[in-house]
């Protein structure tokens, strides 16, 4: 009846995994004794260079991609275990996290010999960091709607326009736009190009947006008659659509989608004791109960990825479930240990608590809405 | 999954598919024993799939016996499928033989009280699942399981919201025969709990495709309700509650398959329970009117999902002792619990 599987398998996990899994483990406690980071929610939102260049060291960067590129050629289910590590770490990830997990396959994908010999070695030394020009003032979920143009002159396009929401550009060496190479037609999703845009090419004004936490992740990005070389274009010209979807799909369901607020749940769990009430008890098995399906369902997710199937709908779902879930747990930490329960000793929990609260409305609206996943969702179940 | 799993499985669903309709059920909830229904299942090895071949069973796994539960939820068989399944693998675990015939357990609800002096069983174990219709009687005592007569027993006929029967059992002095078995009322309390979890998976999944073909089907305001994005979206909730259900449910079959499980069924119970309330509350919504009929089979499903939840301790109660774990594992360890495999 519906092309969409409901049953997620469960997958396990092999011995290489597990051997992984205390190799990250280990470098994750020489890192954190040595006191270089500190826990953090939203792990991928700190960039830390010396971090990133260390794990890229250690080999747990482009760890699926093939030998040949410097990769180590791993499972996507090894890849997935290395990252759940990270993020339940808190580590900081954000600055080689587009790189290692979008463009880096991009580039072994659509990229040119140049290209994948230019990028990919830096990518995988956790020394060369990307950002992801996609959204725009006008076009948030309706990513078609883009107005951002290349126009073809001698050797390269001039772009003109504005990316928006863009995380980490402040920190980042390149840009992969999807901008239009060509008006847009019937067919909204054709003269589509992605590009490589240097964002320390003339032409580019970058302008910090602070979230309403007051922090600066997000950029506001334009473009006036900035110069791309044509030996910067990604894949086919035109082909920017499709190529932008085939990346998408690998990122729905990645355990920091229900990864989003752990530090939140581990200091509820802290501040109760080991001797909860029955309130407290029945919260945290409650969370802890959709925890456990949740990350188990993201392993069956990426089981499947691994075993060469692309579970698009079935990754949507996990997000959806998974990014409610993380909004969730603020919500219910302040309502069965309230801020001002503890003796004063509480700094920890209410820092957890506010981060967690002032971060939790970007959780269903980021990498796609809540509203577009739900409705992937019932296409899978054949109902548009 | 491995091949005698699936062969089981699919001679199941085969089975259930042929006899097991809205009209065998209705019959079933007006008190007539499904005979036939049962004499299949058991002609096909089904009842005691997960007892031994030495002590009358068929020789599969503990796996084989709960993921043949989902298929029987996922059609509402009127049967004490969950029940043999339970009383048989109490059975062997204590090294006696299987009887053949339709079994029950007691006791599923905690406070009640047992006594079996000089070899004497006094007591009383309310909400016993098909008490009557079952040949014997599995009491789980604290030092070992009793086979039972229900001939020796008084029965008060009762039935639950699910409309299978719940009977009230008096054990009056029947002479019983203890079977030596460690923490037999704790076992039966745990794989009691996640036969309810595995029945509730499958009876989602039967709720969510009913679901789904009506909105398809019905046709209001000129298209089906299925082109609104209302109805969309909570059928998207729908999809996520069931599958959620159902992972938790195999998770937990796995985990204990594998020797452990303790924290996974508490998990299978409290997720499934979860799941059965939001979505038969989406379920009954999107079916409007007519799902509110006795005609229309969609509560046949959520009425089981509404006692099942509630049976073998509900989400309050698995919560509860989840959150004990983890408290007691302490927030450090939180990690480490929740990525352990069984």
């Amino acid at each position: 009846m519906t092309d969409l599987s409901l049953t997620f398998e469960p997958r396990a996990l092999a011995p290489e995994q597990e051997a992984i899994r205390d190799e990250i483990r280990a470098f994750l406690k020489d890192e954190y004794d040595r006191g270089t980071f500190a826990r953090a929610q939203e792990a991928m939102a700190k960039h830390d260079f010396g971090f990133s260049e260390r794990l890229g060291a250690a080999g747990f960067i482009g760890m699926t991609w093939p030998e040949e590129f410097g990769g180590r050629g791993l499972s996507f289910l090894d890849r997935y275990v290395v990252t759940e590590e990270l993020m339940a770490a808190g580590a900081p990830c954000g600055a080689h996290w587009v790189a290692d997990r979008q463009s880096g396959p991009l580039l072994i994908r659509y990229g040119t010999p140049e290209q994948r010999e230019r990028f990919l070695p830096e990518i995988i030394a956790g020394k060369c960091y990307f950002c992801i020009g996609m959204s725009e003032p006008d076009s948030g979920s309706d990513l078609a709607s883009i107005r951002t143009t290349a126009k073809k002159v001698d050797g390269g396009w001039l772009v003109n326009g504005t990316k928006l929401w863009t995380s980490n550009a402040h920190v980042s060496d390149y840009m992969i736009a999807l901008v239009r190479t060509e008006p847009p037609s019937d067919d909204r999703h054709a003269g589509m190009s992605q590009m490589l845009i240097d964002l320390k090419s003339d032409g580019i004004d970058i302008q910090p947006v602070k979230n309403l936490a007051g922090h600066h992740h997000f950029n506001q990005e334009m473009f006036t008659d900035c110069f791309v070389p044509d030996d910067m274009v990604v894949g086919t010209v035109g082909n920017g659509w499709e190529q932008v979807m085939s990346e998408l799909a690998y990122e729905r369901s990645g355990p920091e989608r229900f990864l989003s607020t752990f530090q939140m749940l581990v200091e509820l769990v802290r501040a109760v004791g080991p001797d909860p009430d029955e309130i407290e008890a029945r919260a945290i098995g409650r969370l802890t109960s959709h925890l456990m399906t949740l990350r188990n369902m993201a392993l069956t997710v990426a089981g499947q990825l691994t075993d060469g199937e692309l579970p698009a709908t079935e990754a949507a779902l996990v997000k959806d479930l998974s990014t409610n879930f993380c909004k969730e747990i603020p919500e219910v930490a302040r309502l069965v240990y309230p801020p001002d329960a503890g003796a004063g000793d509480n700094m920890k929990y209410e820092e957890a608590l506010a981060t967690a609260t002032l971060y939790a409305p970007s959780f269903t609206i980021q990498g796609g809405t809540r509203e577009i996943l739900r409705g992937m969702i019932a296409r899978g179940l054949g109902l548009r | 999954m491995n091949e005698l799993r699936t062969m089981i499985l699919d001679t199941a669903d085969r089975i259930f598919r042929d006899k097991c309709d809205q009209t065998l059920i209705d019959a079933a909830e007006g008190g007539e024993w499904p005979a036939d229904l049962w004499q299949t299942v058991e002609d096909a090895g089904l009842a005691v799939a997960a007892v031994p071949e030495e002590q009358g069973g068929a020789g599969g796994t503990i796996g084989d016996g709960l993921a043949l539960l989902k298929v029987a939820g996922r059609y509402a068989a009127p049967l004490p499928l969950a029940e043999t399944f339970l009383a048989g693998h109490l059975l062997a675990q204590a090294g006696a033989s299987v009887p053949a015939g339709p079994l029950t357990v007691a006791p599923v609800h905690r406070g009640d009280p047992f006594d079996v002096p000089g070899g004497a069983l006094h007591g009383v174990a309310s909400k016993v699942p098909w008490a009557a219709q079952a040949v014997g009687l599995v009491v789980a005592l604290p030092d070992g399981v009793a086979l039972v007569d229900p001939a020796d027993c008084r029965i008060e006929p009762g039935s639950a919201v699910s409309g299978d029967p719940r009977d009230t059992v008096i054990f009056d002095g029947a002479a019983v025969k203890v079977h030596a078995l460690d923490d037999a009322p704790e076992r039966l309390w745990r794989l009691g709990a996640l036969t309810r979890s595995v029945q509730m998976a499958g009876a989602l999944e039967a709720i969510l495709d009913m679901t789904t073909q009506y909105v398809k089907d019905r046709v209001q305001f000129g298209r089906p309700i299925a082109k609104f994005q209302a109805v969309q979206q909570s059928l998207a909730v729908l999809a996520g509650q069931t599958a959620a259900a159902s992972a938790a449910a195999e998770n937990a079959i796995a985990a204990v398959e594998a020797g452990g499980g303790e924290a996974q069924i508490a998990v299978a119970k409290a997720r499934c329970g979860e799941a059965a309330s939001s979505a038969a509350e989406i379920a009954h919504q999107a079916h409007g009117a007519i799902g509110f009929t006795h005609e229309y089979a969609l509560h046949q499903f959520t009425r089981r999902l509404w006692t099942w939840r509630d049976e073998f301790g509900g989400e309050p109660y698995w919560q509860g002792e989840l959150g004990r774990m983890v408290a007691k594992a302490g927030a450090d360890n939180l990690w480490a619990f929740a990525t352990r495999s069984s």
